[in-house]
């Protein structure tokens, strides 16, 4: 008993309290939990180099197709083809942050602190919501212009990169003349002139981006309705890859009605930037990216709804 | 003060929680006792709008606890010490948790200097043991200065020195005037610390009382007398209307007559006595006896003790 005099409970006095807790402190404190986990730049740091990495590797692997085979020039898309593995892979890395970002509370219990410290949910998801926007938002850009940039370097001696900075003309067709000698492409040429604008290519990259986020976003909705880090993680993979597989094996006419309903369709639109370069089954960039963000609305809301509805 | 007015909450077609009804009252360390399963836990959930109640109320000061103003200066409470991020350091654990009360953040350091975990401030809190564990979450506890402190089994799994700390720190919150609302099934934990006992058993209250109370209203002191004379005295007693028990090592033991009558009785039928001793029944005792019959899981114990009325003051 000799130790209760070695135990002294008295803290400084806090400063008086006025008003009451709201979103302002859960903001800071959502965005201390995202930077004080490994996992976050982890996922982040795999972003960037997954999406730079591997679209490096496709566009100069393009580059050596321009140089060989000339009839690939006409309507090559460079900005597209750089920013595919950042909305394609990506966006599934981002993703699993999205899902982690509110299934890692279940999974660890710091839920239940979280919500004693701070018990209106409402505020709690909110902030949880929009701190994570915030970040996933400036990595995506981030991201995507790294992306895009890196990309034209590695096309920048065919002289067909995309720019940001001017307009670039490519050629609009490559018509077939004749077979090529042994070991050298077959002959072709090229017609016609097709203008890819500096504002379309801004567009594209930074659509990219916002396409990205809001897949993320997604993966936050289902993260707190389904609560499961596998789970939710597993439902993304389901949502944005399987699904559009699953669409591609329906006939024809069915899938060409149904594939601009999905929410994976708009990364695919928002990236081109060469006239004619999208699906006509598909919406054009901005009504497509509407389709994603009613997902991410929907999901975010139904999520919303559990986080507070549910016990904890 | 912390009200709990007819809170009841079922998990599918279990009652966890039965029509309870209990105040928690200011500057005491109120003693939250039943067995496993007991549904200590779940009223604990429900007092922090963790669960909702499927019925009734739970106020703190009079307000339901997600309308406080700044919670953490109202009650800390420390459900699961294991209910943190494992990834985060304890630094940025009780930062996080500060921020939403916009607590100050030197307040952060002034608590890990408190429960001693200074030192591994900087450190993730999966390597921590489940005592240093429960000390970072009895820093969260503390970072709002909070009137009411809530502990559900703090001391369960800790080793001696865990123990005798956690004691320690709840006697000092509660003479510097704090509640304290603690939680356990072990008895004799709460019989050093507890000032008040709430009893529960599957889900319903059993006895709200005071300590001393509690311990009186169960079956009762018994007196202890080992003599010589053995044969002799306890037929005195029996003709006094004692009732006596001969246990194996040759004592006896007496209900119903205190020592001084003991030894009244004694000296005037000229027996010698070795021994005179009062047996308090201890808390643990009197908790098997209220709680017999509400313990969830048991295994059939043949002449087991039938469940006696509920004690105390009640409500």
């Amino acid at each position: 008993m000799a130790t209760i005099t070695t135990l002294d409970t008295r803290l400084h006095t806090l400063p008086p309290a006025t008003g009451r807790a709201g979103l302002r402190g859960a903001l800071a404190s959502e965005f201390t939990k995202l930077r004080s986990v490994r996992s976050t730049y982890w996922a982040l740091g795999a972003l960037l180099i997954v999406s730079v990495g591997v679209g490096a590797l496709v566009m100069g692997g393009e580059s050596g197709s321009l140089i060989h085979n000339p009839g690939n020039r006409a309507g090559f898309d460079g900005t597209q083809v750089s920013l595919i593995p950042f909305f394609e892979i990506g966006q599934l890395i981002i993703g699993v942050l999205g899902a982690l970002t509110i299934t890692s509370e279940y999974s660890t219990g710091m839920i239940r602190t979280s919500l004693t410290a701070m018990p209106r949910r409402g505020v709690v998801y909110a902030a949880k919501a929009i701190v994570f926007t915030c970040v996933t938002l400036v990595f995506a850009l981030i991201t995507s212009f790294v992306a895009f940039f890196v990309g034209q370097a590695m096309v920048a001696s065919t002289g067909e990169g995309a720019s940001l900075f001017g307009n670039v003309k490519i050629p609009a067709n490559a018509i077939f003349t004749g077979p090529g000698g042994p070991g050298s492409p077959p002959k072709v040429t090229l017609q016609g002139i097709d203008v890819i604008t500096a504002s379309t290519v801004l567009r594209a990259v930074v659509g990219t981006a916002l396409f990205v986020t809001l897949v993320a976003l997604i993966a936050f909705g289902l993260g707190a309705i389904i609560r499961h880090t596998a789970g939710a993680i597993a439902t993304v993979i389901g949502l944005m890859f399987i699904i559009p597989v699953v669409i591609q094996a329906l006939p024809n006419n069915w899938r060409q009605d149904i594939m601009r309903f999905f929410p994976d369709a708009a990364g695919r639109v928002i990236s081109v930037t060469v006239p004619g370069g999208g699906s006509q089954h598909l919406w054009s960039s901005w009504p497509q990216m509407l389709v994603t963000a009613c997902y991410a609305v929907v999901l975010l809301a139904i999520g919303a709804y559990m986080f507070r509805k549910r016990d904890a | 003060m912390i009200e709990v007015r007819g809170l009841t909450k079922r998990y599918g077609a279990k009652t966890a929680v039965d029509d309870l009804t209990f105040s928690i009252e200011p500057g005491k360390v109120t003693g939250f006792l039943g067995p496993n399963g007991a549904g200590k836990t779940t009223t604990m959930r429900c007092i922090l709008g963790l669960d909702y109640p499927d019925e009734g109320t739970v106020a703190v000061d009079g307000k339901s606890y997600p309308d406080l103003a700044y919670p953490m200066r109202e009650v800390g409470a420390l459900l699961d010490a294991k209910a943190v991020h494992g990834g985060r350091s304890a630094r940025n654990h009780l930062l996080c948790l500060a921020q939403t009360n916009s607590l100050p953040k030197r307040r952060v350091a002034e608590v890990l200097e408190l429960v001693g975990l200074t030192e591994v401030a900087g450190k993730r809190s999966k390597g921590f043991s489940l005592g240093m564990s429960q000390r970072l979450g009895i820093a969260g506890t503390l970072l709002g200065d909070p009137k009411v402190l809530m502990f559900d089994e703090p001391v369960n799994g800790l080793d001696p020195e865990g123990i005798l700390w956690i004691r320690n720190l709840m006697r000092a919150l509660a003479a510097e005037g704090r509640t304290v609302f603690v939680s356990s099934h072990l008895m004799a934990e709460m019989e050093h610390t507890a000032d008040h006992l709430i009893v529960i058993g599957r889900g319903k209250l059993i006895a709200d009382c005071t300590m001393s109370e509690f311990i009186a209203g169960s079956s009762g002191a018994s007196v202890r007398v080992r003599t010589p004379s053995a044969e002799e005295f306890v037929r005195a007693v029996t003709a006094q209307g004692g009732t006596v028990l001969t246990d194996e090592d040759g004592s006896i033991e007496v209900r119903g007559m205190t020592t001084e009558q003991l030894g009244d009785l004694a000296f005037s039928e000229g027996i010698r006595l070795h021994e005179l001793t009062t047996v308090r029944a201890s808390l643990e005792e009197a908790f098997m006896e209220l709680t017999a019959s509400s313990v969830e899981y048991r295994a059939d114990m043949p002449g087991a003790q039938q469940p006696s009325a509920t004690i105390g003051s009640g409500v």
